[in-house]
């Protein structure tokens, strides 16, 4: 009997060891200078974060550690991770609606030195006073060119600036894409990996025009007023493709950039993330490429610039301790404001940062904004922060598809009740409770 | 030798009591808490009662989706099962090159559900778009049978190898008995072979019944749900009830479908398990 007391005992204190092991890193001696926990959102930047977290350590001895969610894994993964002891103490959020989950863990940034130094109070993310999340980095999208391929077809850049502009060349490229030996539009993909380049990129446009129209910045029920020019747009990209719009279901992200680095098109719509993936060794010529404005024939075209706005907002978790939330909001200042952070940022990054002492990028598309604005060209802000969910996106996406594969009055119907119906009943779920 | 199995037994029961604790009952029991509350994290649940269940129940993509499953589990359990019943028959009869055939239907099987939903994705919209018809994304027939063919391929190996295993348990005698009397190779396989093998098909069963309802992987790889929930599963629904929309309510819906959707499982396969338990016989 008292055998197995002591071996009872013993697998007793052997348990407990265990889980004091596994409990226990961490803790001691960062207690006082506090801690930095980055749960990054950007797979394609977590090299330069990690290296840039490692020099922060070194120039301060702060431990910073830097995680990476795998693409689309970002909400599960800082689900997971806030709900831990050693939960995040810096993460992000992409606007107002992903905020929703997330606003009872954000410190209030406001007067905090890394606020004061963003260029412009657009660039926070606010409820009411309160300023929940900053915004660190400003991003531009629109039709990707390759200029030399539009030369070859005889137009330039320059022929293009109006949604009928586009329209003529595009038609035109397509009638003549036998003897020229490329496509107007790369294909436009509705797989998982390319779907938001339509259902939510796209979709700004109309959303954009009319939230401008009745001045208002975001709404419970959304009118459709410019959904015939989202048609527009959509039958010219889908019918001057470098496929069958029957194809499209299965077109993935990679397949338009390959078409796109190989020749086979000349437009490309996409991003200012973008720029690594099209420019380079093996890839095309720097001069070769810019990016022009997305025209759905909406608006003033005349002085319509690129998409650009950002979906990625700083929070601090204000479930951290003191220690540590001073020691994050140090470091997203020195992330800032040091020569280190912001060359980081603009050259190793490819980030234009919206913050006082930002450094300029060495990303072509950027500058291509940065020359459209001082043209005195009008951005047209990212308003698809305001989509009501995922699940509205995903609808309307199925519905694009779905039109794309049977280009009937019947199936545009379909995309109409998806954007519209779909928003207000979207927007209620979300809302409720 | 009975004495010092007794006194070492907690040695060997107490770890794997401790991880069965720690890894199972307690996230279970939290689980079942969960459900009852409002919560993004699991350290900030406020407790609302039944208004999740409330939802869950009343839900109608959740009742099409329990449809859907119900409707994939009843085919292809019994597709499944003939199939590897039948794969096992031929390949215990001794013909030439019996393991290697046993071992390559059997291999599907060591592939990860997502990497097989994919390959069969690029597969089925080859043949759907050389034959004219919409794509998986827009195609819920092709979805159902994709599912199904995708199982049937996966699992039909890993049957055969238990069913194979029964098969090879039947006592040669009562074969010998049966032969002596003059029973026909189909008399034999279903009043000697079948009732000899039950034990196998209860375990089959069980096994491909709660494969069926818990198919996750490949749901969301082959159709992820499209077009419009049609193909979408139990499990795919509940993951989709928790990450589509924001807003801390959706938490907890999932977690009272999950809930719910777990006690589905433990009741079907526990009828299931009775009923294929009563027919099994002893030699």
């Amino acid at each position: 009997m008292k055998k197995k007391l002591f071996v009872l005992a013993l697998i007793a204190a052997m348990t407990c060891m265990m889980f004091a092991s596994c409990g226990g890193g961490g803790e001691g001696a960062s207690d006082e200078t506090g801690k930095v926990y980055y749960l990054n959102f950007k797979p394609e930047q977590d090299e330069q974060w990690q290296t840039l977290a490692a020099e922060y350590t070194e120039e301060t001895g702060v431990p910073v550690t830097v995680v990476t969610a795998a693409s689309g894994e970002y909400e599960t993964t800082l689900m997971s991770e806030m709900g831990k002891d050693e939960a995040p103490t810096l993460f992000q959020v992409n606007g107002p609606v992903g905020l929703a989950n997330w606003k009872d863990s954000c410190y209030d940034l406001a007067g905090t030195d890394v606020y004061g130094q963003l260029t412009s109070d657009a660039y926070a993310l606010k409820d009411g006073d309160k300023v929940d999340g900053i915004a660190y980095v400003i991003e531009s999208y629109g039709i990707i060119t390759n200029k030399a391929l539009l030369e070859k077809a005889g137009y330039t850049v320059d022929d293009i600036k109006s949604f009928d502009d586009l329209k003529k060349v595009a038609e035109d490229i397509t009638a003549r894409s036998d003897e020229l030996g490329f496509s107007a539009f790369t294909s436009a993909g509705m797989d998982g990996s390319s779907d938001w380049r339509f259902k939510t990129h796209l979709a700004n446009l109309p959303i954009y025009f009319e939230y401008q129209d009745d001045g208002i910045e975001s709404t419970d029920a959304i009118k459709g007023t410019y959904l015939d020019n989202y048609k527009a747009i959509w039958d010219l990209y889908i019918n001057n493709s470098t496929c069958d719009p029957k194809e499209l279901a299965n077109k993935t992200g990679d397949d338009a950039r390959n078409e796109f680095t190989s020749g086979e098109a000349v437009f490309y719509q996409n991003g200012s993330w973008e720029w690594g993936g099209v420019v380079g060794d093996g890839l095309l010529a720097e001069d070769d490429v810019t990016m022009i404005p997305i025209y759905i024939g909406a608006g003033d075209e005349a002085s319509q610039g690129l998409c650009t706005g950002t979906e990625n907002y700083w929070c601090v978790n204000s479930n951290a301790s003191e220690a540590d939330i001073q020691a994050t909001l140090d470091f997203m200042n020195w992330c800032v404001t040091s020569k280190e952070g912001t060359e980081a940022m603009a050259n190793d990054m490819g980030f234009t940062i919206p913050f006082k002492a930002a450094v300029e990028s060495n990303n072509g598309f950027v500058k291509q904004d940065i020359a459209n604005t001082d043209a005195g060209l009008t951005p047209v802000s990212w308003n698809f922060t305001t989509m009501p969910s995922e699940e509205w996106k995903n609808g309307v996406g199925e519905a694009l598809t779905a039109y794309a594969a049977d280009q009937t009055d019947a199936n545009w119907d379909a995309v109409k009740a998806a954007f519209v119906d779909g928003w207000a009943t979207e927007y209620a779920l979300a809302n409720e409770g | 030798m009975d004495k010092a199995l007794k006194k070492y037994a907690p040695i060997f029961v107490i770890p794997t009591t401790a991880a069965f604790i720690i890894g199972f009952v307690i996230p279970f029991i939290e689980g079942l808490y969960l459900s009852f509350c409002r919560f993004t994290t699991v350290s900030n649940a406020k407790w609302v009662g039944f208004d999740n269940f409330k939802y869950a129940l009343t839900d109608a993509d959740f009742r099409q989706s329990f449809v859907f499953t119900v409707s994939f589990a009843v085919v292809s359990i019994i597709l499944i099962n003939v199939g590897g019943l039948g794969l096992a028959l031929l390949l215990t009869r001794k013909l030439r090159g019996t393991n290697i055939f046993r071992t390559i239907f059997f291999m599907p099987n060591l592939i990860g559900g997502i990497v097989l939903g994919y390959i069969w994705q690029i597969l089925i919209n080859c043949i759907l778009s050389n034959a004219g018809k919409p794509l998986l994304a827009l195609n819920s027939t092709a979805g159902y049978w994709g599912l199904i063919i995708l199982m049937c391929w996966q699992q039909i190996g890993y049957m055969m190898i238990i069913y194979i295993a029964g098969l090879q348990n039947v006592p040669d005698d009562i074969l010998e008995a049966a032969a002596i009397d003059g029973a026909s190779p189909v008399k034999t396989f279903f009043r000697v072979k079948l009732p000899m093998i039950m034990p196998s098909i209860t375990i089959c069963v069980f096994l491909t019944l709660t494969n069926s309802f818990k198919l996750f992987d490949q749901n969301l790889a082959l159709t992820a749900g499209a077009p419009k929930h049609s193909t979408e599963m139990l499990a795919l629904n509940i993951y989709n009830t928790f990450y589509a929309r924001a807003g801390m309510q959706w938490k907890g819906y999932g977690q009272s479908k999950a809930v719910i959707f777990c006690i589905l499982v433990i009741v079907i396969s526990m009828i299931q398990l009775r009923a294929t338990r009563s027919r099994e016989v002893q030699a």
